[in-house]
């Protein structure tokens, strides 16, 4: 997803000719950062760190917080099951079963991918696609996917698989300590819907193994997450925007479910052009209500 | 300054213009200029579009009226067009969309911003930013319903006007269905193509879960800065194009010509109209290497001077029954002019601007054409008959090719309190 990691150089940038007149010597000493850095310290987190310099969070929003930080480690840990399983069959050279697995385990991790990205170098060596690194650093889901769907043969993967394995045990540990706040989760849920309006609805996640829409559909999931444990305080404050983005979220699985295919999706190449148009607009009818979630903070 | 001091300093209400001031001269000058602004703003609502004279680029077009603005309005510069298809299928979801835009068309032609600024910074701004400071620019916006919008999804088929037929097929026709039709278009008009965009832009971002744009074309036409006089635009093709526009500003011409009146159309459409939309693909290519008496026989005009053949000026008489020494007709009979002429008695309302769409992929050549449209009072009785002569023997017809069509019930204008489409929700 280079989108994702454009994203916060991008954004400093952006940020720091907007704020030079203020004279912000961090955001100018950022930007001077090499595009090909690791992305040691992601943008959700240097957003959510200085939008919080608000009060701590009321009691209520403090309890949605927790829930969240559970659904998040539970997702996690099935990451680590999926991922173990997935890796199993690449070592074992079964391609049938790895590629069946595939899809579905990578969906626990889009799911909380705000968390993730939030975590240092995770992102970019769990979910990297080719050319978004340098190519002697790249590792991951991806790799495995050109090596199963495009050269066809995992004979040589077996220190990739051991090394995503590995990735994925280290972020469950890192997740339990995970920073959330109430910015970054408003943030967070549009974050996910933008991924996939960047690179899910175009194709452009999944470049061999066309699963595009299991990621699009994991991506949604996780927004829905986030309002779910934030619905009481949107209610409060705007019942009309909390029945809206509802409404939303009920259509946009409806544009969904004519691709739904056993337990997952058909293949982004099946779909006709009308098709993802209005997916990509039903998804733009949920992001643009769900972008008001801040409204929860302040005022 | 960052944006949190900005709207602590203006309390959450500054306009584009403010913004401006504020940039300029700092907060004192603000408040001062944002009075000026609103005792301008609130002098100014003189609701006859016809009646606007030319003060300054900055002019504002008011939005409010009998009639939309964008009609017979004098032409802008620019124009951003779109059709939106609606999602919804809830009439209350319709009329409360209507009523959002029109709050908002009223503010953006002010010059304003889309609507008022939070200062919750984890909120998205509400208005997309890119006209702040910006001029109104004689910014207008026009909302008209297709046929579509009648059908069986929100119980108003009865209501659909009778002038608001479904256009037939004209001869060479090779419509597409993405650039035809649409629930309700939107045409946007300024004088600047920023001002334009943004205020489409806005509109279908407030329309998001109810409405999803259908087509989108920009156009534009010489700018008023490149011929101060005035004059009759030029086309693609290089001819003027619309010496024979009626004179609306005389209100009697625009009953005759423009306005629904009950006579054809429901009470509901009275002061509306009827706008077409064609897109017609030019043939560039062609045209270009065609000789000038192919070009001038095919307009009937001489290229230069806009002058009917024969004539020296371009107000000259069409005499369309001249002939020449060996008795053949001066200005040939299937010229462009001399079948859209209608023996004098149809006429139609041209608001037309060209358009520039890049290339065609497939072929490298240019996609570009007109952006035709028009108003009339009753399509079955002006357009139709009009576009049925032109479409069959048109000499025109071997240079250009309609892509696409729309024709749309322009609803009545609103007054303050009110809002378009009030007279039918």
């Amino acid at each position: 997803m280079i989108q994702k990691w454009g994203y916060p150089i991008a954004a400093v940038v952006l940020s720091s000719s907007l704020l030079a007149a203020c004279g912000n010597a961090q955001t100018q000493t950022e930007e001077k950062k090499p595009e090909a850095a690791q992305p040691d310290k992601p943008a959700a987190a240097d957003q959510s760190a200085s939008a919080s310099t608000a009060s701590a969070p009321s009691p209520e929003l403090q309890a949605s917080i927790d829930q969240y930080r559970k659904w998040v480690v539970d997702q996690t840990d099935q990451f680590v099951k999926a991922t173990e399983s997935f890796t199993t069959a690449v070592k074992a050279g079964d391609m049938e079963k790895a590629k069946k697995e595939y899809a579905p385990a990578r969906a626990y991790f889009e799911r909380i991918e705000p968390i993730a990205e939030s975590l240092g170098d995770f992102d970019p060596w769990i979910d990297a696609r080719e050319g978004d690194v340098p190519d002697n650093e790249w590792r991951g889901y991806h790799k495995l996917e050109k090596a199963l769907w495009e050269t066809k043969s995992v004979a040589d993967q077996g220190k990739v698989a051991d090394q995503l394995l590995q990735d994925v045990k280290q972020l469950r540990v890192k997740v339990e300590s995970v920073e959330i706040d109430v910015p970054m989760l408003v943030t967070g849920a549009v974050e996910l819907l933008n991924e996939v309006s960047t690179s899910k609805v175009t194709g452009e996640e999944e470049r061999y193994s066309h699963t595009d829409l299991y990621d699009f559909a994991a991506n949604v999931e996780g927004a829905h997450e986030i309002y779910k444990v934030l619905k009481p305080a949107v209610t409060a404050k705007d019942s009309a925007l909390a029945n809206e983005i509802e409404a939303r979220f009920a259509d946009l699985d409806k544009a969904l479910a004519p691709y739904r295919k056993g337990d997952g999706y058909v293949l982004y190449t099946e779909l006709k052009e009308d098709q993802v148009k209005k997916l990509s607009q039903s998804l733009d009818a949920l992001a643009e209500p769900l972008s008001k979630m801040g409204t929860i903070v302040g005022g | 300054m960052n944006d949190k001091h900005l709207a602590n300093t203006t309390a959450n209400k500054f306009t584009r213009r403010e913004a401006l001031k504020l940039a300029g001269v700092g907060g004192i000058g603000l408040l001062l200029g944002a009075t000026g602004v609103n005792s301008l703003l609130s002098s100014s609502p003189k609701n006859e579009q016809t009646s606007a004279t030319p003060t300054g680029a900055d002019e504002v077009i008011p939005f409010y009226g009998k009639h939309q603005s964008g009609i017979i309005t004098p032409m802008q510069d620019f124009i951003c067009m779109g059709a939106f298809d609606l999602t919804t299928t809830s009439l209350g979801d319709v009329r409360t969309l209507f009523q959002s835009w029109t709050q908002a068309a009223a503010r953006l032609t002010a010059g304003k911003n889309v609507d008022e600024e939070s200062d919750n910074t984890l909120l998205p701004p509400v208005d997309t930013g890119e006209a702040m400071g910006l001029r109104p620019m004689k910014l207008t916006i026009t909302f008209g319903l297709g046929a579509s919008f009648f059908d069986e999804r929100f119980g108003l088929t009865a209501k659909r006007p009778a002038p608001l037929v479904d256009l037939p097929r004209f001869n060479s026709d090779e419509m597409r269905k993405e650039w035809s039709g649409g629930d309700i278009v939107v045409q946007v008009c300024a004088n600047d193509p920023q001002v334009a965009f943004h205020a489409l832009r806005n509109l279908a971002r407030i329309a998001r879960g109810k409405a999803v744009l259908h087509w989108l074309q920009e156009g534009f036409q010489r700018t008023s800065a490149s011929d101060p006089t005035g004059s009759t635009p030029r086309n693609l093709m290089g001819f003027k194009d619309g010496t024979n526009n009626p004179q609306v500003n005389d209100p009697a011409t625009a009953n005759e010509v423009v306005w629904a009146n009950t006579a054809e159309s429901p009470a509901w459409m009275a002061g509306g109209s009827y706008m077409v939309m064609r897109r017609i693909r030019m043939r560039i290519e062609v045209w270009d290497r065609s000789t000038l008496t192919d070009q001038e026989n095919t307009f009937g005009r001489h290229r230069l001077t806009g002058a009917p053949l024969g004539k020296a000026n371009e107000f000259d008489e069409l005499e369309l029954d001249r002939k020449d020494a060996k008795g053949k007709p001066v200005i040939p009979v299937d010229s462009h002019v001399a079948l859209a002429h209608m023996e004098g008695k149809v006429k139609i309302l041209r608001r037309g601007y060209s358009y520039s769409s890049g290339m065609d992929l497939k072929t490298g050549q240019l996609d570009a054409g007109l952006l035709f449209i028009c108003f009339n009072r009753d399509p079955r009785k002006q357009f139709i008959p009009m576009q049925q002569r032109l479409a069959s023997v048109d000499l025109l017809n071997e240079y250009i090719t309609h892509v696409g069509s729309g024709l749309y019930a322009c609803l009545p204008g609103a007054s303050e309190g009110g809002y378009i489409g009030d007279t039918l929700f």
